[in-house]
């Protein structure tokens, strides 16, 4: 039987019936008296320098209550980069600063350069449009490609960084010389170019922020919409607008969808809680998507060169690539950690691979920034690898699933240190593999391909075994390689009196589910419903502290930390009942929400419990503190490593190269699972856009830098017409060795594992069809693409 | 501006419009009716989608004025009387057809829409009729099965579960 409540049980989510009846509340639905509206005037040309911005008649006009433009923010701070990354040669990453609006140039389409605030928020429009009018930008020219950018020093994002680049990385430095000799005296070697396609992240709710100040003490609140409520906390405090940290709160609502988009903090922010404190009212604003598209992180944009090694029969000696990453016009929060220890530290993959050297340059373009999407640099490492596997498969003629099976990381191997940098501490990649090709019916492929070729269509199947690293951590760990913050999480578990409790996590859901699954795990370990269980996230006012919701963490740091502050809470009950049943605390066993002594019938309920902490009547008061309430901080020991196996069968009509996705099956290894159906919901979106990122997503720039596909009329998101019904599995299990609960994350799995497989499969097919010429396409594998790929 | 009277929800109710006022505006900012979002600018995403005298409309793309004396619905009238969530809300629970709710509404709505003209669609009917549905956090798997769910077919059957 299913378990119907507590750890392991699908608990229907609590959050939904809010959802399903319109009474969620996303910062656009609050309505906050004397409000006024904010409007952003943003650059419509790529790069530019600003030579006048004439405000006198944007400012006459009808309800405009202020105008700001760069100048205003020129001696504030910039919003900073949140990992400092060393070039191969020992120097530092070129940091420009990245004000709250643009000031004496203009780097990308849509960046703001400055902001109007009126009573309604139609004549904010209007008066922006004449701001617009009145700005005299002198258009210089772009800088879009990557490979230009490098190597033409005259013109630049950034007037004092000579090259557009960023940094030169390389991980491992000293691995190199080996790796080189390691590819000279291979029997083999495989190259592969390709190009990890940008995407934009589009979470469904876009961007909007409302900026209150409150005169009478000097308190500000910045109510957003972000993962992670205390890291915007400290950035807007910290570095942006020099306000103490304890006098700014930051409230995360309702958030519709992050993927990491929401991770960062943008100028926006900033602009409307200085603004509310010149206005004292309260400035709001809402992204058009238009603005969405133009302004928020995007994610991927590599272009990669990869080669492997190998023995001819297979065996993988050695993996070189090197990676121009593109971080767009200035850095976002995340961005220099991104492409290298999010990507570099991944470029093992699942297999024993002796030799790993990693080179990325990042550059610096005219569009805009990009940043942490969906797994993160995990999915452009799987895809290279991924990629290049399945491409020596075909150059030695031996079959994907067996190359794979020889060279995983065997089972009695763990934990098993990487060439670059990683101890992953458990894992059986043969099993998830095992269960994928027994889930998929791989056996019976060959009729299905029969039924597709009896129609006219191609069949192919692709495969991806792929791993990831997340909850990244420990702090100082992080810090040696250059993170500016710590990587825990903390968790307050007050127990009320009348023994219900309210959880207070570091972690925020914008669609994850944590007010369902954190009460799951509480309830369990303290034995009682999780309906007197409330989790309380997204305030920073209410909550020790946190660094939110991103790369697989919640649970796997979030929910350790919480699971951490129950244990303590459990300790101090046993202290509490030992002195209620005159019994000695070693002897006070813990169970089904009940205190008892070892070996008798003396029990106390852990409502009594509760209830005498604090009405401490009969209660040890000279050693112990009423009250019944503790905090947990919890730093990771190492990141966790969910792993996987994917299978992906398309069709492809030859007639016009569309490619369909005829299934999709997962095995995934997430180690212990709190709640199946969030899980399996978290695998099928993750897929869902591994799918788009494989086929229809792509963003593209002109030359002139301008955006092509701002909208979704040209920015071809996933429709459910567009994907089939996945089959996932999650019943592989091997714990992470190292968190109480262990779990290992499974948020990004389907983003990472995913895409590989899309390509895979349609270079499958293709080859079976007799069009063995073609090596390898580009994503998004749209019609034309293959049409061509075919006929070229 | 002009004065427009609708009934939302069954409730009969009147406001100042501009003409260029859209439904979407009109009913969250005029009647504070959030439960409708916007997500796009060029009606192309759903989540505004609202029934007017029955049929699925994008509330984005069409001005209040325009329906004058309509029967309006939005997802705050979605509940059945007592309150509890009605069949497809319900099977959306089930089935956790929503992860960060932004999309919902709309598809809740586009959905009933559906059920109303076809009361057994298929799979293949369920994706080809949400088409105008952005969802970016479910990969529409337990949308459809949802969808599914609630028009009394075996939905873990179907879903080949
Ligand atoms: S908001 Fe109406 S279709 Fe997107
Ligand atoms: S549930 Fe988030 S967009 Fe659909």
């Amino acid at each position: 039987m299913p378990k119907d409540h507590g750890i392991g049980a699908s608990s229907k989510r609590r959050e939904d019936v809010r959802f399903l009846s319109g009474r969620g509340v996303y910062t656009d639905d609050m309505a906050l008296h004397g409000q006024t509206y904010a409007v952003f005037v943003r650059s419509n040309v790529a790069h530019g320098r600003i030579k006048s911005i004439n405000t006198a008649n944007a400012a006459k006009m009808p309800g405009v209550l202020a105008i700001f433009t760069g100048e205003d923010f020129k001696d504030v701070g910039g919003n900073p980069a949140g990992w400092l990354i060393n070039s191969r040669d020992g120097t530092p990453m070129r940091e420009p600063k990245r004000p709250v609006l643009a000031h004496g140039k203009v780097r990308h389409v849509g960046d703001a350069y400055a902001a109007v605030i009126a009573e309604t928020y139609n004549e904010a429009k209007d008066a922006a449009q004449q701001l617009a009018d009145d700005s005299d930008i002198e258009e210089l020219p772009a800088i879009v490609d990557m490979k230009k950018a490098v190597a033409d020093a005259s013109n630049r994002v950034h007037d004092e960084i000579p090259d557009n680049l960023c940094f030169d990385w390389g991980w491992i430095e000293d691995n190199r010389a080996a790796v080189d000799a390691a590819f000279k005296s291979a029997p083999h070697i495989t190259t592969l170019e390709l190009v990890n396609n940008r995407l934009v992240p589009n979470a469904m709710e876009p961007r909007s922020s409302i900026g209150e100040y409150f005169p009478g003490t000097g308190d500000y609140k910045l109510t957003t919409t972000s993962q992670n409520p205390h890291l915007t906390r400290l950035l807007v405090a910290a570095f942006v607008l020099g306000i103490p940290e304890n006098k700014l709160t930051v409230v995360a609502p309702d958030v519709g969808g992050g993927f990491g988009s929401k991770i960062y903090h943008y100028g926006e922010e900033a602009l409307v809680l200085a603004a509310s404190r010149k206005l004292g009212r309260p400035v709001r604003w809402t992204a058009e998507r238009t603005e969405s598209f133009l302004t928020d992180a995007h994610g991927r944009d590599h272009v990669t060169k990869i080669e492997m090694a190998s023995t001819k029969d297979g065996e993988i000696l050695a993996i070189r690539t090197e990676t121009l990453a593109n971080v767009g016009a200035y850095l976002s929060n995340f961005s220099t950690a991104t492409p290298t220890f999010l990507h570099g530290t991944l470029m093992a993959g699942p297999y024993k691979v002796p030799h790993v050297y990693v080179n990325v340059k990042t550059v610096f373009t005219n569009t805009a920034p990009v940043d942490a999407y969906r797994g993160a640099g995990r999915p452009e490492a799987t895809f290279s690898i991924e990629r290049i596997v399945d491409k020596m498969c075909r150059e030695l003629n031996l079959d994907p699933f067996e190359v794979r099976r020889k060279n995983l990381i065997q089972p009695d191997q763990f934990p098993y240190t990487t060439p670059v940098g990683l101890v992953y501490d458990t894992g059986n990649y043969q099993a998830t593999l095992d269960k994928l090709i027994e889930l998929a019916d791989v056996a019976g492929f060959d009729k299905r391909a029969a039924a597709s070729k009896a129609k006219g269509k191609l069949r192919g199947m692709g495969l991806s075994t792929w791993i990831e690293a997340c909850g990244i951590a420990p702090s100082n760990l992080v810090g040696v390689l250059g993170s500016r913050v710590g990587l825990y999480d903390a968790a307050t578990v007050r127990v009320n009196a009348t023994g219900n409790i309210s959880v207070m996590t570091g972690a925020h859901s914008h669609g994850q589910g944590h007010e369902t699954v954190f009460a799951q795990v509480v309830a369990e370990k303290l034995g009682i419903p999780e309906s007197s269980i409330e989790i309380v996230h997204g305030d920073t006012s209410k909550i020790p502290f946190g660094m939110g919701s991103y790369g697989s963490r919640s649970l796997a740091v979030c929910g350790s930390a919480m699971s951490k502050a129950v244990d303590k809470i459990i300790a101090k009950g046993k202290k509490i009942a030992a002195h209620m049943l005159e019994a000695s605390e070693n002897d006070i066993v813990f169970a089904d929400g009940k205190f008892s002594v070892a070996g008798t019938d003396k029990a106390k309920s852990f409502g009594e419990i509760a209830f005498s902490a604090y009405v401490p009547h009969n209660y040890p008061l000279e050693t112990l503190e009423p009250g019944l309430e503790e905090t947990a901080f919890y730093d990771p020991a190492n990141f966790t490593y969910p792993a996987g196996a994917y299978l992906c069968e398309v069709e492809v009509d030859p007639e016009t190269g569309k490619v369909d996705i005829a299934s999709f099956t997962c095995a995934d290894d997430f180690g212990h699972v709190m709640n199946p159906m969030i899980v399996e919901g978290q695998v099928h979106g993750g897929v869902g856009q591994g799918i788009g990122q494989a086929l229809l997503e792509n963003t593209s720039y002109d030359e002139n830098g301008q955006l092509l596909t701002a909208s979704y009329m040209d920015y071809a998101m996933p429709r459910a017409d567009d994907v089939p019904f996945y089959t996932v599995d999650h019943s592989c299990i091997t714990p992470c060795t190292h968190n109480p609960l262990g779990v290992k994350g499974c948020g990004e799995a389907g983003a990472i594992g995913s895409p590989p497989a899309v390509v895979n499969a349609v270079i499958d097919a293709l080859h079976r069809g007799g069009h063995s010429h073609v090596k390898h396409i580009d994503m998004p594998v749209s019609p034309a693409r293959v049409w061509s790929a075919i006929n070229g | 501006m002009t004065k427009v009277s609708m009934t939302v929800n069954g409730k009969a109710v009147s406001g100042e419009v501009e003409g260029r006022t859209l439904l979407s505006t009109f009913l969250r900012e005029g009647l504070g009716l959030t439960g409708t979002h916007v997500g796009c600018d060029t009606s192309q995403c759903g989540a505004c989608v609202v029934h007017v005298d029955g049929k699925a409309v994008k509330s984005c793309t069409t001005f209040a004025a325009d329906v004058a004396g309509a029967s309006v619905k939005t997802i705050e009238g979605m509940n059945n009387p007592d309150g509890s969530l009605s069949v497809v809300q319900q099977a959306f629970q089930d089935h956790h057809g929503l992860q960060c709710g932004f999309c919902t509404p709309g598809m809740v709505m586009s959905s009933a829409a559906l059920l109303a003209e076809n009361p057994k669609p298929t799979e293949a009917e369920i994706r080809h009729y949400l088409e105008g549905n952005i969802c970016r956090c479910t990969g529409y798997h337990n949308i459809v099965k949802a969808v599914l769910a609630a028009s009394g077919q075996d939905a873990a059957a179907l879903a080949a579960e």
